[in-house]
């Protein structure tokens, strides 16, 4: 009988730690630029491309996920957990799909350029629409301080596996591939 | 093999004793405590004196009152629309669309400063011009101009700071002269400003206004040279004075004036692209450029149309000075994107608020033509 993967596969820890890069990033750029007045502009100039692309990437993770479920939960995972893993995941992949989502669609609603670079720019996704615009944008905050806090559970419970229960379960996604010589437990 | 796989990830340990669960617990609160901290470091909220765009925001509603639907600031306006002809003299400084030789459509409002949207005109009142340039190949081009040749504070700071400064004293209704005089003290290059801008004569309307773009961008061409660059709109109605007790007949002088204009013919201004040259400072509005520096006519801005506020595109647009063509690109002058960042919170506030009539409605641009 085989026995089932313990890694998820190359290609999605490869993205999940790309992406990772790229919504902490876009966390940190978007809290910061909108307390900032100097650097307001360089930092929503970065934060319209990397909003996309990370809409373009979550695709693809979406795709690679139905193409390479992940590896099963740990043996000593109780259900309730389990499930609260699972949704967590789900909520996230749905923040990072909808959150660029929004971005674009409220600038779409208030007709301002969305503009990638140089003079490449979107296409509006909604008609111009004043009030639209200010309901979304405060969507688009309430999203990305939600999802902040789900990332803050997400790492909570990794560092709480990782340095409490010590149940390795931080090696299904490390980004080399798990050796068994290499663990001190095998055998 | 994949046996030692599963070892690997799914063993429980030998439980930790108290004292090693209790650090390791410490670790973790002390990690996530940096991470939510760092953030809201970033955020703004550990640094509560820093100028951000919310609270420079809120400083224009201190002073003026919250007034819904309306600017923070040039709460007073009317939408005017027309188009752009340009000549095809800005390529030689710049690649964007909007220099090629042809007519572009463009959307404006004329407004006057401050916060109060139902003030009375004042000759003196600085007078605000937002333009948007709608390019054939989707791009836009907004700038917002006024008709100060220099701004009286170099930096977004000073801005905030002498807006503070002129609040109303709740005792008096007049902003404390101890504390603007403070102020001047402090920021000699306002003085300074101030003083220059005494000397300017102030034309009789909107009409024949000049309009200055104030803040220097950087000009790109076709080859990718970069040329730092001013500009304004020089109007083609002849100068006239303001006159003496326009003020007292009419509390809307201005727009009225602009609209009775504009039924008898459109108003025209002449692009004008002001060259600068190495070591003309970018980044300091308060000081203009040698007066020997190139200027460039770049086309003519014809204005044709005027509605009011109820009815006019121009309404629901923010004249982001940083919603620039590729072939313009913003200077180092910290002005720019402060105005961009607080241009945007004031307009996300309006934009969500029940609009209320203007002080100039359409029944007022119809009486006026």
């Amino acid at each position: 009988m085989a026995t089932p993967r313990a890694q998820f596969v190359f290609f999605s820890r490869l993205l999940h730690w790309v992406m990772a890069a790229m919504v902490l990033t876009m966390l940190g750029i978007g809290v910061t630029m909108v307390a900032s007045l100097a650097d307001y502009h360089r930092l929503v100039s970065i934060h319209r491309p990397l909003g996309i692309a990370i809409l373009i990437l979550v695709v693809v993770r979406f795709i690679n996920r139905q193409l390479n479920p992940p590896p099963p939960f740990l043996d000593m995972m109780p259900p309730l957990e389990r499930r609260i893993a699972s949704r967590s995941e789900l909520a996230m992949y749905g923040l990072m799909f909808v959150l660029p989502l929004v971005g674009w669609g409220m600038l779409s609603a208030a007709h301002y350029p969305i503009v990638l670079y140089g003079s490449l720019h979107l296409p509006f996704i909604l008609p111009h629409s004043p009030m639209l615009y200010a309901v979304l944008r405060r969507t688009h905050t309430v999203l990305a301080y939600l999802f902040f806090f789900t990332f803050l559970a997400h790492f909570s419970a990794i560092l709480f596996h990782t340095l409490i229960l010590r149940d390795g379960i931080l090696l299904r996604m490390v980004p080399w591939s798990v050796r068994r010589s290499s663990d001190p437990t095998a055998g | 093999m994949s046996m030692h796989l599963e070892a690997s990830a799914g063993t429980r340990r030998r439980p930790l004793g108290i004292a090693s669960t209790l650090v390791r617990l410490a670790v973790i609160g002390g990690v996530l405590l940096v991470v939510a901290g760092g953030f809201a470091y970033l955020g703004g909220w550990l640094t509560p004196r820093n100028v951000t765009p919310g609270r420079f925001t809120d400083a224009f509603q201190q002073v003026n009152g919250v007034h819904p639907g309306f600017r923070r600031n040039h709460a007073k306006g009317i939408g005017v629309s027309g188009f752009f002809e340009s000549n095809g003299n800005g390529l030689r400084v710049s690649k964007a669309v909007v220099f090629q030789p042809r007519r572009v459509p463009v959307l404006g409002r004329f407004s006057l400063s401050g916060g109060q949207p139902y003030a009375a005109d004042v000759a003196s009142d600085v007078r605000g011009l937002g333009l948007q340039f709608s390019l054939p190949d989707g791009e836009l081009w907004r700038t917002a101009m006024i008709n100060l040749p220099v701004f009286p504070f170099r930096t977004p700071e000073a801005f905030y700071e002498q807006l503070l400064a002129s609040k109303p004293d709740p005792a008096t209704g007049k902003p404390d002269p101890a504390v603007l005089k403070a102020f001047i003290d402090r920021h000699p290059e306002t003085a300074q400003v101030l003083s220059f801008l005494k000397t300017q004569p102030i034309s009789s309307g909107f009409d024949n206004t000049t309009f200055h773009g104030l803040n220097a961008f950087w000009f790109v061409d076709a080859s990718g040279r970069a040329t730092p660059v001013r500009w304004m709109l020089t109007p083609l109605q002849p100068f006239a004075p303001a006159q003496e007790g326009a003020e007292a007949q009419d509390k809307n002088y201005l727009f009225d004036g602009l609209i009775a204009q504009m039924r008898r013919q459109p108003l025209r201004w002449r692009l004008v692209l002001i060259l600068g040259r190495p070591g003309d400072s970018t980044r300091d509005a308060t000081v203009a450029w040698p007066a020997d520096r190139e200027q460039l006519d770049a086309g003519t801005v014809t204005l044709d149309g005027v509605a009011a506020e109820d009815v006019s595109p121009a309404t629901d647009i923010n004249f982001d000075p940083l919603v620039l063509p590729a072939g313009i690109t913003p200077s180092d002058d910290p002005l720019l994107s402060a105005r961009s960042a607080v241009y945007s919170r004031s307009f996300t506030r309006r934009e969500g608020e029940t609009k209320q009539p203007s002080a100039l409605t359409s029944a007022d641009v119809r009486k006026g033509q």
